[in-house]
């Protein structure tokens, strides 16, 4: 993939009309992943289902209908769960594991590195319940760091798609794709952009809204709200490009530099901390080969807290309007800096 | 099958002796390491690779082979030796361990040496990932048999309980633990730093199959391996107790000799007496 690519055109990515809110369906990303991962079952008998006591909640509940003899219950026990899926997949099977992401991949950090990765085994992390929108339970219950500590793995494919349908296609992607995976997803009902006929491929970002003035790069269910940020943006006549940047590791330097070097100006956007998440990736890619103003949205050092999904995504300012803020300072500081420069 | 014929113990004593002298050699070779438990487990190793084990060192990929997994990755050293004299690699390329570009690294890695059935060091994660080996194998109508290598002070983490709840769900009884029961850890003995005891117990109570044996006679283990075999419906322990630096006078039963190699005098007065034990052996056929 060549630096001077242009991303494909947003036309091309079928999706509906997120500016009616009567269009945008509400749907757990959770379901894009059970729904994925019994298709991905009937496509490969390989494909294996290991759980621990969260069959209904991870959505592998259908999976263990559909393929009892490919579902393994080893109830509250996350290290056992990745170290046992090393030793599945060292014999030929392609297991999908899945939990709460604080505790899958949050509580088993070092069986991933050792059993897993450094292994070399094709197990395919599923971390439900990420971010601060699974709500209620609180900060114990919160991922908010798993993007960090999964992609500074040597050769770890981190996926975070933006949708239930994406999330669907991811899961089918990844259970295709070789390689140690962490795919990440959502508890709360969240807007679906994409549609069936919106093209996946994992590793290529999608610029889903063009415009030059600044790009919003974002991941998860945050790239809706970078969309509606966007079209706020446009009143004020500010056009802002917005990449859903689902495939953290590895990343579309490509499409990241292209959004730069056309905007000039760069706000990135995750349900994570900014510190080591998606954000710091784009950071040192354009540190080291566009540098301009970046504005980073996400949780800024701080645990988060029992709450609605929507009390949260507003109070740790990572909504709609919060973006947008953010376009716009990065637009002035780019101002500012051209004003500089002559 | 089941009891050796003098010649054959004596002819697996040998290799024994031949695998403590790798050890050594290499050890001293690489200048850090662990000498105690990996001389232990000498008699062990060399009934594995020299009598129990269905495998072929020519075709590590096997895929009826049996699998062996050593979970405590420290004590590499014996593993390696023993790979080497049962034909996996030249002898010489013992003295390479822990060196720069070897396939023996200081901590066993699958993707660097093939016959290695997975990557360990980091202490628990042997019995969790055997279990899925195992699991697999009676989900694909396999025959081949796991075999986990285990230390005991490595019954100190979490992950190896949730190993030892796990494999009698699923009535894994193509799967043998051996524990490597010396008493000793970095710190001292097990019991003092924390205790095992009644580890037998603890497994028992867990829905094991039991086994106890004197892991440094070959004839005791390979028979109480035989017996564990026909055990059916349940994941079998062989709980072996050795000597720590078994086969070395000076080193056995000193917790001290744990994470050290031994220096150049050392390892000549160690190979001196390893000499002799062989000739002593020889001398009996």
């Amino acid at each position: 993939m060549s630096s001077t690519q242009s991303p494909p055109a947003p036309a091309a990515m079928h999706l509906v009309d997120y500016t009616n809110p009567e269009a945008v369906k509400q749907v757990p990303t959770r379901n894009g992943f059970g729904e994925g991962l019994i298709e991905a079952g009937r496509r490969d008998p390989a494909v294996i289902a290991i759980c621990a006591d969260l069959a209904e909640s991870t959505r592998m509940e259908p999976f263990k209908n559909a393929f009892p003899d490919r579902y393994i219950e080893i109830g509250v026990a996350e290290q056992m769960l990745v170290a046992m899926a090393a030793g599945l997949a060292a014999a030929g099977k392609i297991p999908f594991i899945a939990s709460y992401a604080m505790f899958n991949p949050g509580r088993s950090w070092e069986q991933v590195r050792t059993t897993m990765a450094l292994n070399q085994t094709n197990v395919k992390i599923a971390g439900a319940h990420a971010g601060v929108s699974v709500g209620p339970d609180g900060a114990t219950h919160q991922a908010i760091e798993d993007i960090a500590i999964m992609r500074v793995i040597p050769k770890m494919t981190v996926v975070v798609p933006c949708d239930a349908v994406q999330t669907k296609k991811a899961t089918l992607a990844v259970a295709a794709a070789w390689g140690p995976t962490y795919l990440r997803f959502g508890r709360a009902e969240s807007a679906v952009v994409t549609t069936d006929e919106t093209p996946f491929e994992l590793g290529v970002a999608q610029t889903l809204r063009a415009g030059t003035d600044v790009a919003i790069v974002a991941c998860g269910i945050l790239v809706y709200d970078a969309l509606l940020a966007a079209e706020e943006l446009a009143k004020d006549g500010i056009a802002a490009r917005v990449v859903n940047n689902h495939t953290i590791r590895p990343m579309d330097e490509a499409a990241i530099v292209a959004a730069a070097r056309d905007c000039g100006a760069v706000v990135t956007v995750e349900e994570h901390q900014v510190h080591g998440g998606m954000g710091s990736r784009v950071a040192e890619i354009l540190a080291a080969r566009h540098p301009v103003p970046i504005e980073f949205i996400g949780v800024h050092d701080r645990f988060g807290q029992s709450g609605s999904p929507h009390e949260l995504i507003a109070e740790y300012a990572m909504d709609a309007s919060s973006i947008a803020a953010a376009a716009r300072r990065a637009v002035q500081r780019k101002a500012a800096l051209r004003g500089s420069l002559l | 099958m089941d009891s050796l014929t003098p010649k054959r113990l004596v002819e697996l004593q040998t290799h024994a002796n031949d695998v403590r002298q790798g050890i050594v050699r290499s050890l001293l070779a690489a200048g850090s390491g662990h000498s105690a438990g990996s001389l232990d487990m000498a008699d062990v190793f060399t009934a594995l690779y020299f009598h129990v084990l269905r495998h072929d060192p020519a075709n590590p990929e096997w895929p009826e082979r049996d699998r062996l997994l050593l979970s405590c990755g420290h004590i590499a050293p014996v593993r390696y030796s023993a790979m080497a004299y049962a034909g996996y690699f030249p002898v010489e390329e013992l003295l390479t361990l822990r060196r720069f570009g070897t396939r023996l690294q200081g901590h066993p890695e699958r993707v660097s040496l093939p016959g290695l059935e997975t990557t360990s060091g980091p202490l628990g994660e042997g019995l969790a990932q055997g279990t899925g080996m195992a699991l697999a194998a009676k989900m694909d109508g396999k025959d081949g048999r796991v075999y986990v290598v285990t230390s005991d002070a490595e019954h100190q983490c979490g992950l190896h309980f949730e190993a030892m709840m796990t494999a009698p769900k699923f009535k894994l009884d193509n799967l043998t633990c051996i524990v490597d029961r010396n008493f000793i850890q970095i710190d001292g003995s097990t019991e003092d730093v924390m205790p095992l005891e009644p580890l037998a117990d603890k497994y028992r109570a867990f829905n094991w199959d039991v086994h106890e044996c004197d892991g440094n006679d070959i004839s005791a283990f390979i028979e109480t391996e035989a017996r564990a075999r026909r055990i059916a419906g349940k994941p079998h322990v062989i709980i072996a107790h050795t000597v720590p630096g078994k086969g070395v006078s000076f080193m056995e039963g000193d917790y001290l000799w744990h994470g050290k190699p031994p220096k150049a005098d050392e390892a000549a007065a160690a190979l001196r007496e390893l000499t002799a034990g062989r000739e002593a052996l020889t001398a009996h056929v």
